[in-house]
């Protein structure tokens, strides 16, 4: 029986919306058959969020929206919108 | 005191607190990439303590402090952190040839809340391949409070800036910015001198204003196409590609609290981001106090 390994997409959005676009990506491959490291490439995966499930991907987190902390209301910090994917391959 | 003429503008002080760099290619002659390339080999590079005023650092003959006392490179520095500034630290940072992975995506030192800023040098003595893995930069980072580490998870972003670059070139950035040594796929070693400026002086215009006329300043007709905006307003104004749609406006709104104060000009605004949300009457109508 083959075993199975995930491998994991973060996408970072311009919104909240899954359907907008993508302005930051990150993937972690447990099967080892790709190595993603910092700068390893300039342009996304994918055109939107969307556009990663048509092709297979599953979403398990979906950023929540919280509203600001009081007094840090035009502080700018981690991305907001944060979308987590993840297939699942056999090995 | 270094001649007006090698001071930056303020144009190119507009884009440095938009985007948190400036970039000047090819700035330092082959002599003296070449010598600072033999005292880096020689590790003959000596640090200074922490704070030392930085005329007392990198003495004759060094080839770093001909470099860092060129009037090109004085000009730069006098013009974002003052006369005579202090020395941070130093670092001379080296990435291995056929390395597996790169550095993780960070800012440096600790998270920084100040409108004070320092400025590193980050100065590559040789030729840097897009395979030699040059530092990575991330424009329009600088004021996202975050902690070092914090987004090492953080691998790319739209509009990135993977330094390729001649030998001689300087890139001059924020504290804050977010950046990363690449990952070095070519079979040599990858150079990259930096060193860590403070200002010693209250950072108010330090730079040439001579162009600073008014008109950057005033009020203008938003959204309005037809309209031609001041450049510096419109510097200021601009997204950077990886800005959340709504982040992306405090962004504008940081910097034109970073411009008032560098300018000392507390009314200073683009695209009255900030004037509106500094409207707050007190005066009531008919003037009848209750």
């Amino acid at each position: 029986m083959a075993a199975i390994r995930q491998k994991i997409l973060i996408l970072y959005l311009a919104t909240s919306a899954l359907d907008d676009v993508v302005k930051g990506w990150t993937v972690y491959d447990g099967t080892g058959k790709e190595a993603h490291t910092t700068g390893d490439s300039d342009q996304p995966p994918y055109k939107t969020g969307l556009d990663a499930l048509k092709d297979g991907w599953r979403l398990i987190q979906f950023p929540q929206l919280i509203p600001p902390y009081p007094g840090l209301e035009l502080t700018t910090s981690f991305q907001k919108y944060e979308f987590v994917f993840e297939k699942l391959e056999e090995v | 005191m270094v001649d007006k003429k090698y001071l930056l503008n303020s144009i190119q002080m507009a884009q440095f607190v938009a985007k948190g760099y400036l970039r000047f290619d090819e700035l330092v002659p082959k002599a003296i990439n070449d010598r600072i390339m033999q005292d880096i080999d020689a590790g003959a590079v000596k640090p200074a303590a922490a704070g030392t005023p930085l005329s007392q650092c990198y003495l004759p003959p060094s080839a770093v402090g001909e470099m860092i006392r060129m009037p090109e490179v004085a000009g730069i520095i006098e013009s974002l952190v003052g006369p005579d500034p202090l020395f941070d630290h130093q670092a001379v940072h080296v990435r291995e040839p056929n390395e597996d992975s790169a550095q993780a995506m960070h800012g440096d030192s600790t998270i920084d809340t100040r409108l004070a800023f320092d400025i590193q040098l980050m100065y590559f003595p040789h030729d840097v391949t897009r395979d030699m893995g040059g530092t990575l930069i991330v424009p329009g980072s600088q004021y996202r409070r975050i902690n070092e580490m914090d987004i090492a998870r953080y691998q790319n972003f739209l509009g990135q800036i993977q330094t390729v670059c001649k030998a001689g070139t300087l890139l001059i950035v924020h504290h804050g910015i977010w950046h990363c040594g690449r990952q070095n796929k070519s079979n040599q070693k990858r150079y990259m001198f930096k060193v860590r400026l403070n200002p010693a002086v209250r950072q108010l215009r330090l730079w040439n204003t001579d162009d600073l006329t008014g008109e950057e300043s005033k009020p203008q007709i938003l959204f309005d196409g037809s309209h031609k905006i001041p450049e510096l307003q419109a510097i200021l104004n601009s997204r950077e590609p990886w800005f959340e749609n709504g982040d992306g406006r405090l962004e504008v709104i940081n910097r034109i609290k970073q411009w008032r104060f560098l300018t000392g000009d507390d009314h200073f605004d683009a695209y009255y981001w900030l004037t509106r949300l500094e409207n707050e009457p007190e005066a009531v109508r008919g003037g009848i106090h209750f």
